[in-house]
């Protein structure tokens, strides 16, 4: 077993013929968690995809607890919850379904009750069962958030996680974030707003 | 195990609450092989000639229509980037994904093929190798399909590229589904066609899925 830590050494990343950042590098033990920053188009959602394995960096070097996660693959994107700026739920079906069907696509049993207090968590009370095609902008990004709840990754890599949400949300999502490093969890996060949260690391791209 | 049943689930309960995208590959079937009959007009042994090509061409181009949504719509709502980045490795849920297609637009079209094949005047027992004979090549239809729609996931105009990457694979699966029920019609037994074709179905159970997925890894990049 291998202790929870993200390493990041040397990285760089070329999209088309631009060199978007080169040796990047940071180390994230449990508890800390990091703050990419940068302007529109430095890179910063390049750099997420990089480090959760989706597209492999031009250089560098990135390991999860000693191990390259090219070599630990399943096991790392056990350990790792990723979620871009895409909804990343299903429009047709209710938020129960998405949440459980997202468990059990990871090979983990989800039962109702489990998702249903994920969910109310998120305030999504009395919304489980409608199609999230009829949910708001901010609703359906509350229902990508409740996977957080239930996922139990140590690792949550979240790409502008504050995108369309309210001020009572952002408050709820931070509170759920410094719980999670509280309870030894890692997180890597990028926003443009000031974030409402205890200082941690922070990258400049 | 449980990963692959829940992405078939997944995906039939799509297809339930999108019931006008299977509906409408479903009719397009239908209305062309009706077209033939009646543009020809009655004349059985012309009819039952044609009727295998006819009857395969048909589930061909059905085929097509359904297949660009195959992975366009998860990897649109980015829900393809969480399958990669799941902990079950990808072939399995891609498998899934092809198995649920194959329910989705293989499967109706094996069943309706022996009411349409009434219409060319084909008998109990060459309908019954018509059965056979798409049972065995419209799961390949869907895996060789699978991988044309990893290929041109994210291209513009993907549909007309899909048609035309995909189409020329078919060839094999065309000539020995409808040469089975020629076969037989002429008497000479259709068991030499069958085995092939499900040698060649074995084949791409082995091959597509592997195939699939590194496709689908290279246009998330």
């Amino acid at each position: 077993m291998h202790s929870a830590t993200l390493s990041v050494s040397g990285l760089s990343c070329i999209r088309g013929e631009r060199r978007l950042f080169s040796a990047v590098g940071f180390d994230l033990a449990p508890g800390e968690w990091l703050h990419v920053q940068g302007e529109n188009g430095s890179g910063k959602t390049t750099l997420l995809r990089a480090l959760v394995g989706l597209s492999p960096p031009a250089e560098g070097d990135i390991r999860w607890g000693g191990e390259p996660i090219r070599r630990l693959g399943e096991d790392y994107r056990r350990e790792m919850l990723y979620l871009g700026h895409h909804g990343a739920v299903k429009e047709e079906l209710t938020p129960l379904e998405n949440l459980k069907l997202a468990a059990a696509l990871d090979g983990r049993h989800l039962d109702e009750r489990e998702s249903l207090a994920a969910l109310h968590r998120f305030g999504l009370k009395g919304r489980e069962e409608l199609p999230v095609r009829f949910l708001s902008a901010g609703q359906k990004r509350r229902v990508l958030l409740a996977r957080l709840v239930t996922r139990n990754a140590r690792l949550w890599v979240l790409d502008e996680p504050f995108t369309a949400l309210d001020v009572k949300a952002v408050d709820m999502l931070s509170a759920l974030i410094a719980e999670h490093l509280q309870n030894g969890g890692l997180a890597i996060l990028t926003s443009h707003q000031a974030m409402p949260m205890p200082s941690g690391k922070a990258i400049k791209l | 195990m449980s990963a692959f049943l829940a992405i078939v689930r997944r995906d039939l309960l799509l297809a339930m609450r999108r019931k006008s995208e299977v509906l409408t590959a479903l009719f397009f079937f239908i209305i062309v092989v009706s077209l033939f009959p009646l543009g020809i007009g009655p004349e059985p042994a012309l009819l039952k000639k044609i009727a295998p090509g006819i009857l395969w061409v048909a589930a061909l181009l059905s085929t097509m229509l359904s297949l660009n949504r195959l992975f366009a719509t998860d990897h649109a709502d980015g829900t393809l980037e969480q399958l990669v980045l799941s902990p079950t490795p990808l072939g399995l849920l891609v498998a899934g994904k092809i198995g649920a297609h194959w329910l989705t637009s293989g499967l109706p079209l094996v069943l309706l093929a022996p009411v349409l094949g009434l219409q060319f005047d084909l008998d109990t027992s060459a309908l019954g190798i018509l059965v056979v004979a798409l049972l065995l090549g419209t799961p390949l239809l869907s895996l060789i399909g699978a991988i044309g729609a990893a290929l041109t996931l994210g291209v513009r105009g993907g549909g007309v590229l899909l048609s035309l990457l995909v189409l020329p694979l078919y060839i094999p699966a065309l000539i020995f589904g409808a040469g089975a029920v020629e076969a037989h019609i002429s008497g000479l037994g259709a068991t030499g066609h069958l085995s092939l074709l499900a040698a060649l179905l074995a084949l791409a159970a082995f091959f597509a899925p592997w195939a699939t997925t590194a496709a689908l890894r290279i246009a998330l990049e």
